[in-house]
């Protein structure tokens, strides 16, 4: 087996691709901002957390290159996320079905 | 500054025993236990968001949109330039990599003045947790001040915690202790700062954007 103990030296990302990232993520911020203006009523949060959730999607996979990361990394977002949501889950059963 | 000297000495004693990758799923694990703290926060938020609708949005109205969306605009990019330093660090453009981790931190402070001024303003007109002009409102506005205050309070800590660890990089950086080809230091440090950029991009729509 050969162990290459560098980092992330094949895979960073280029400055191009940083700034675009970056004027990405402030387009989707500018959006989210508009978007509270308007009444959706019930799909508001929805849209916000959506919104929040592809703008997490850009930083954990370019920002911290994760996209370029060995699987087990990928595994473990999983299993944290997931946890997370059962958590919430179970937590609203509880609370809604009390 | 010998840096040129240093720069060009053969590497030694730390290219031995290095494992960046299980460096840097050390730091994912503890990235996980910060999700899981402020995961415990946004769920106790929206069990009352969901209990008292109209109360955080009565209460949501109160805060500063404004300010919330330019401290949102900081962040941003000062994840940008934290990301800009590493890759710089990574193509050897180190004096790149020094303004990019200067910048992040003049960002980093920028978000704090303006958290001061946000603070300032709320406490000033009698909004903080105990106050009495709070506790004569309705149980879900104190429990969304309530909230407010511990979530970006929190969040505004790791800022500071963050300014303290890239403060070390950047001396490390200036002292080739961190180099093109071992800048795992800042490579984790980064990751730190990206998830404080995280939890703010969950926390500025929930607080500031209910219209």
């Amino acid at each position: 087996m050969e162990h290459n103990n560098t980092s992330t030296e094949k895979h960073g990302s280029s400055y191009t691709t940083l700034v675009l990232v970056w004027v990405g993520l402030l387009a989707l911020t500018s959006i989210t901002v508009t978007v509270a203006g308007i009444s959706l009523g019930q799909y508001t949060l929805f849209v916000a957390l959506l919104i929040a959730a592809i703008k997490s999607g850009f930083v954990i996979n370019i920002f911290m290159h994760i996209k370029f990361e060995e699987p087990i990394f990928k595994v473990f977002i999983a299993v944290s996320g997931i946890t997370l949501f059962i958590i919430f889950l179970l937590t609203f059963f509880d609370y809604i079905y009390r | 500054m010998a840096n040129s000297i240093e720069a060009t000495l053969p590497p030694t004693s730390h290219q031995a025993h290095r494992d960046d990758v299980g460096a840097r799923m050390g730091m994912w694990l503890f990235l996980f236990t910060e999700v899981l703290l402020f995961g415990g926060m946004f769920l106790i938020y929206a069990v009352y968001r969901y209990k008292y609708p109209d109360q955080f949005h009565l209460a949501g109205m109160e805060l500063n949109t404004g300010i919330g969306t330019l401290n949102t605009i900081i962040l941003l990019t000062s994840s940008l330039t934290m990301a800009l330093s590493i890759a710089a660090i990574q193509k050897k453009n180190k004096a790149l990599s020094i303004i990019m981790l200067c910048s992040t931190l003049l960002f980093a402070i920028l978000f704090m003045v303006n958290k001061f001024f946000e603070w300032s303003a709320k406490i000033s007109h009698g909004i903080y947790p105990g106050s009495k002009e709070l506790l004569e409102k309705h149980n879900g506005e104190i429990l969304f001040f309530g909230l407010y205050y511990v979530m970006t309070g929190l969040h505004a800590f790791h800022i500071i915690i963050g300014v303290i660890i890239l403060t070390f990089m950047l001396v490390f950086l200036i002292r080739n202790k961190i180099t093109s080809d071992n800048y795992i230091k800042l490579e984790n440090s980064g990751l730190y700062w990206h998830i404080v950029d995280l939890i703010w991009i969950f926390l500025f729509p929930l607080f500031y954007l209910i219209q």
